[in-house]
């Protein structure tokens, strides 16, 4: 199946000089969860600025459905919703006018059955004739959030969308996203919260000065590159790690006081009976030992680190 | 064309009218009644008439016009200005509409405001002063391209402001010198020679002598090159405006 939005070889130099984005190739599926993992600055947004017209590329191409975004542009944002970062809103308007606005301007005709349905999902009903300036940080999400699906796009963009929210309403807006994706609606959000990207996305981009990185199934990139930790605390610190555990490739952490072995736990053998069994043979007296299993947000590091 | 979106951009920008009814309407009203009660009823009356007009009467599409072209700038400006502002812009350039459709929408209701507060003023002056109307077809004329023109006009000012101050610097400090130098409150014919072939050069005087030749066939200039001179200004905004499609100029980096 084509991807609904493909994304080749995109450049962004802005009028400062600042290459925000180099040459960025990025393919995404229809119905899928993408998270586009990246720190401050990375090029997150101006990527999704692009593919929604809001910011003009350099070079390279973008389709949504298969369509030009610059040339058949009608075409595209009829397609995508987007919400954007900041909270921003006409302070006063009401809820139910801002939301039906949304809507006309997509070419949509009005339909206010479908913008109830939409306001009653995000829990914003008894909130319709609000001004926006009486609504609180995160109601006014959720109305971004209201007018990005006002016109029942297939794409949506979700640009840091829980950025200040708090952990209920986080959790609320992630059903949203879950039903939403049930219709069948594409979804791709940008995020620094790692946690957000491992439970909800199907696949990660990790994105940083302004190239990919990396895109992964998320299942495969937590097993690939999902490694574990057994961290041995010993009760006497060594100086150097002994000759007969050479072959474990251990690494002596915290003074000597800890050994870090590190292994597959997908692998047939993990090593650890052996390696135990030859550090008593050593003489190694243990006072503790315990596993970590590495995180999305290691895996993440290790990335932008290895990028640098 | 996206005929939903240009409704939808003109309605809700006409809804901000309803919501600050006061200061968009009542306003205007109030200050263009100052206008005759101070020029018209208390100095006008001690005014000989100008080519056989009242004072009062005289005055009249040359308020018309002061209010014409400070309020559709202002409506036009702001219009465009406020989302750019509070940053709702991005949903306009996100939205599946051409720029051409953007400032139908946009500029459609602020000339649509200021032909109502012009009529509005029309109506008041008609309380005050006998009014009667030569050419109602040249008057429309004049009237509606005016109110389009400055509202276009105003649009790029929006645009192109990156404050408050540069946003009111024009509708503040430029148009009311222009509009009270150019024959709003007197016939140029009143001046010494030199002022007189001065204000040959300010564009306004033409707008409004071309009004009140719809009025009462008496102008300072030609009709027909006040006519010429709202088309050049409204063509030489049309040409800005193409410029500010093709390179998204202060709206898409």
């Amino acid at each position: 199946m084509a991807p609904i939005v493909s994304v080749s070889n995109l450049s962004k130099t802005y009028a400062s000089g600042f290459e925000a984005l180099k040459g960025v190739s990025l393919d995404i599926e229809e119905g899928e969860i993408l998270a586009l993992l990246g720190p401050n600055g990375a090029g997150k947004t101006t990527l999704i600025s692009i593919v929604c017209g809001i910011v003009n590329a350099t070079g390279g191409k973008v389709t949504v459905g298969g369509h030009d975004v610059v040339r058949d542009f009608r075409q595209t944002r009829a397609m995508i919703g987007l919400v954007p970062q900041e909270l921003t809103t006409d302070a006063f308007e009401t809820v139910w006018n801002t939301v039906t606005f949304s809507r006309g301007l997509h070419g949509k005709k009005p339909d206010p059955e479908h913008i109830e349905k939409v306001l009653k999902d995000l829990s914003l009903w008894s909130k319709k004739d609000s001004t926006l300036r009486e609504l609180s940080g995160g109601m006014k999400r959720r109305v971004l959030i209201a007018k990005a699906l006002s016109h029942e796009p297939r794409v949506l963009f979700l640009d840091e969308p829980t950025a200040g929210v708090d952990v209920s309403l986080r959790k609320s807006m992630w059903e949203v996203v879950e039903r939403l994706r049930a219709s069948g609606v594409t979804i791709i959000l940008t995020t620094h919260y790692i946690e957000e990207a491992e439970e909800i996305a199907d696949r990660i981009a990790v994105i940083n000065s302004g190239e990919i990185l990396l895109v992964e199934d998320k299942k495969a990139l937590m097993t690939k590159l999902g490694r574990k930790q057994l961290r041995v605390d010993l009760t006497q610190p060594l100086e150097t790690v002994p000759d007969s555990l050479a072959s474990y490739d251990l690494r002596l952490e915290g003074d000597g006081e800890r050994l870090i072995y590190e292994y597959d736990t997908s692998a047939e053998r993990t090593g650890i009976t052996a390696l135990l069994a030859a550090m008593a043979e050593a003489g190694l007296r243990l006072k503790d030992i315990s596993t970590r299993q590495s995180s999305l947000e290691d895996i993440f590091v290790e990335i932008v680190e290895a990028g640098r | 064309m996206n005929i939903e979106a240009v409704k939808s951009i003109y309605f809700f920008e006409m809804a901000r009218t309803r919501r600050t009814l006061l200061q968009s309407v009542v306003s205007p009203v109030i200050s263009t009644s100052l206008y005759f009660i101070v020029f018209g009823a208390a100095i006008g009356t001690r005014i000989q008439e100008i080519d056989g007009i009242s004072y009062g009467a005289f005055i009249t599409p040359g308020l018309m016009m002061l209010t014409l072209l400070t309020q559709c700038i202002g409506n036009g400006s702001f219009g465009i200005y406020f989302p750019k502002f509070t940053g709702t812009i991005y949903e306009v350039l996100s939205s599946p509409i051409s720029m051409l459709e953007i400032v139908l929408g946009y500029v459609g209701a602020a000339a649509t405001k200021g032909l109502m507060i012009g009529t509005i003023i029309l109506i008041t002056a008609s309380l005050f002063v006998d009014l009667s109307i030569a050419h109602p077809f040249v008057m429309l004329f004049f009237f509606v391209l005016t109110a389009v023109t400055f509202s276009l006009f105003g649009f790029l000012i929006g645009i192109w402001a990156k404050d408050f101050e540069q946003l009111n610097l024009i509708p503040m400090l430029v148009i009311p010198p222009l509009v009270f130098l150019g024959g709003s409150f007197y016939s140029i014919d009143m001046l010494p020679p030199f002022w007189r072939a001065v204000s040959h050069f300010n564009p306004v005087l033409y707008l409004i002598s071309g009004f009140r030749w719809s009025f009462f066939e008496i102008s300072d200039v030609n009709p027909l090159a006040s006519a010429a001179i709202i088309l050049v200004f409204l063509a030489l905004c049309m040409s800005a405006l193409t410029w500010i499609f093709r390179t998204g100029y202060k709206l898409r980096s």
